[in-house]
């Protein structure tokens, strides 16, 4: 797949809050070339785009899809089911999206969900190969703790997904925007890395992280 | 020295120096929970000290829950009105998105003629959404809840009569509103807590920016100061003013300022773990917080200057700080004002009198600073 090749840098991000123009800055100082989209039509973003996240390209959602193998979905999640079904068809999407009742409302189904929300993105884009993962640090994070390789208090970030060769993929981009890479195994271990999870929130090194996330397998 | 480098131009006489409180349901001296009718009272005298030792606004957050006790704040500023001469009179904020802003019009330009025009609002979300079941709404149509209603406030406090409809009220047509506000009246920011698209929504109707930090340093608002300053030069509007709330609690020591505020603050944190799923709060956090975070805790040389610091590097005219979280005790709210308006205030004008330091030795990094290690692979 090109899109897991250790020479592609292009990253597709749909949303351009916080969380999604603060990941397009990371990126693009690790080499990435960078498309984003926010709701409605790309002018509606293009200022925030050149203020927060210069270099990016504002685009629609369409065409972040076709710029990258890798896409980033950076909305608010009460707002993910606006998007096609099949938009992500075949392409690795990262869910970055938490669900919080106080930005979100009460969503059943995400407060439910046993094996944790990214389970449900996954059934609504069944075509995506969804990796859960960039959820469980605060979005400054993305700029104020990535580290090179080997530096010694590099901070990791977890990925789950059951498409193997897809998490591989989020495992080289997280450790190209600066942290330690950790896989948590299957999609649903994913559940973990949610706010209430063992993990969410709280800045660990790679060893720390593999632990709680093995510990918190264990004990389920 | 460029102008990057020693921060935006400020005017310290120019600057609002505002306390924010959303009347916790405090515990008295021996811990015991005092009487929620008896809080507001208090609130009352806090905000009369306030006006006494020269703070410039009163400013009353808007919640529905147990342990706060501010769900009219407009009826608490009437009183304080009636009590005072000087001090403005505001809301930290006022939830809109579950307001009819006909009756938000109503009631504070009522509260703007009660106080001889020292009303004044922030309108914004707020962090906690407890208002939208009790009021019927879905939090799922923030957005467009809030863009309907700012505009129709918008409209009612700029040009009447009103002919206006949206989706979530019935529509007005040649409205008049009595009282008439004077013009210029109830100046009216929105307050924002980093969504980018909520800075350009205040900058497209020509608004104020009030930028909420309670958490982690400031600098990290710098962007989106620049992103609002853009943002009005392309809606054509004149720069307007930047202001920023942030918590903290001011005492005779650093030692002694931390030592009172702490297990309040651990508790309201402790809330926030088990409802929300945050983190559990760790006296390390909060050392974080005060070294290099949003609360401004200490003496009044420790809190003085870095409110200095922070003005300079965001460009702020305005400074709302959230004095005493969670149920510290009345007699030390009101120590922490009178301490507040007295030595702090005075203080920090000082300090924006002087100089900027040089950056070098100044703890405020440049405001494109993003961190130290950038990745390079």
């Amino acid at each position: 797949m090109s899109s897991s090749s250790a020479t592609d840098r292009r990253l597709g991000i749909v949303g351009a809050g916080k969380m999604g123009t603060t990941v397009a800055r990371a990126a693009m100082s690790a080499g990435y070339d960078v498309a984003l989209s926010g709701s409605g039509p790309p002018e509606r973003i293009a200022l925030i785009v050149d203020v927060l996240a210069p270099g990016a390209r504002a685009v629609t959602a369409d065409e972040v899809v076709g710029s990258a193998g890798i896409i980033i979905l950076a909305l608010p999640i009460h707002r993910f089911r606006e998007l096609p079904q099949d938009l992500f068809a075949g392409k690795i999407l990262v869910d970055a999206m938490n669900y919080w009742e106080d930005i979100d409302g009460v969503d059943e189904e995400l407060a439910t969900a046993p094996l944790g929300t990214s389970v449900v993105v996954q059934q609504r884009f069944s075509s995506a190969r969804v990796v859960k993962s960039l959820n469980h640090l605060g979005y400054y994070d993305f700029e104020e703790i990535r580290r090179p390789t080997g530096v010694v208090g590099r901070i990791a970030i977890a990925a789950a997904g059951d498409d193997r060769a897809a998490v591989a993929a989020v495992l080289q981009l997280i450790d190209r925007l600066g942290f330690d890479a950790v896989d948590a195994g299957r999609l649903e271990a994913g559940l973990a890395l949610q706010p209430d999870g063992p993990v969410f929130g709280v800045r660990h090194g790679a060893g720390e992280l593999s632990e709680l996330l093995w510990a918190e397998a264990s004990s389920a | 020295m460029t102008p990057e480098s020693k921060g935006r131009d400020v005017n310290p006489e120019d600057i609002e120096f505002g306390l924010d409180t959303f009347v916790y349901a405090s515990v008295d001296e021996s811990g015991r929970a005092v009487d929620g009718d008896i809080v507001i009272r208090n609130t009352v005298e806090e905000a009369v000290l306030a006006d006494s030792v020269g703070i410039d606004s009163f400013n009353i957050a808007e919640h529905y829950r147990p342990e706060m006790m501010d769900s009219a704040g407009h009826v608490m500023l009437a009183a304080i009105a009636g009590r005072t001469e000087r001090i403005r009179l505001g809301t930290a904020v006022t939830v809109l998105s579950t307001q009819d802003p006909v009756r938000v019009y109503t009631n504070f330009a009522t509260l703007d003629a009660v106080s001889n025009g020292r009303a004044q609002l922030i309108v914004g979300r707020g962090s906690l959404t407890e208002s939208f079941p009790l009021f019927g709404f879905d939090l799922a149509d923030y957005e467009e809840l809030f863009e309907e209603k700012l505009d129709l406030l918008t409209r009612l406090l700029r040009d009447q009569p009103v002919t206006w409809s949206g989706t979530f009220r019935p529509p007005l047509t040649n409205q008049y509103l009595s009282p008439p506000l004077p013009e210029g009246h109830l100046p009216t920011w929105v307050g924002v807590g980093g969504s980018p698209q909520s800075v350009i929504r205040a900058a497209r109707y020509g608004l104020p920016l009030m930028l909420a930090v309670i958490g982690g340093p400031a600098r990290r608002f710098a962007p989106l100061v620049d992103l609002y300053k853009r943002a009005l030069d392309a809606y054509g509007h004149a720069p307007l003013p930047i202001g920023m709330h942030s918590h903290g609690f001011v005492a005779r020591t650093d030692d002694e300022a931390v030592a009172i505020q702490w297990p309040y603050w651990a508790d309201i944190f402790e809330g926030a773990a088990a409802e929300r799923g945050w983190a559990r709060p760790t006296m390390e956090r909060f050392q974080a917080e005060i070294a290099d975070g949003s609360l401004y805790l200490g003496s009044p040389e420790t809190v003085a200057t870095k409110i200095a610091a922070v003005i300079r590097q965001l460009g702020l005219s305005r400074f709302d700080w959230a004095y005493a979280t969670g149920r510290v005790p009345h007699e030390q709210r009101m120590a922490t004002i009178e301490l507040y308006g007295r030595e702090v205030v005075p203080r920090v004008r000082e300090l924006l009198a002087e100089p900027p330091a040089e950056p070098a030795s100044s703890s405020a990094p440049a405001t494109t600073d993003v961190g130290a290690a950038s990745v390079q692979q």
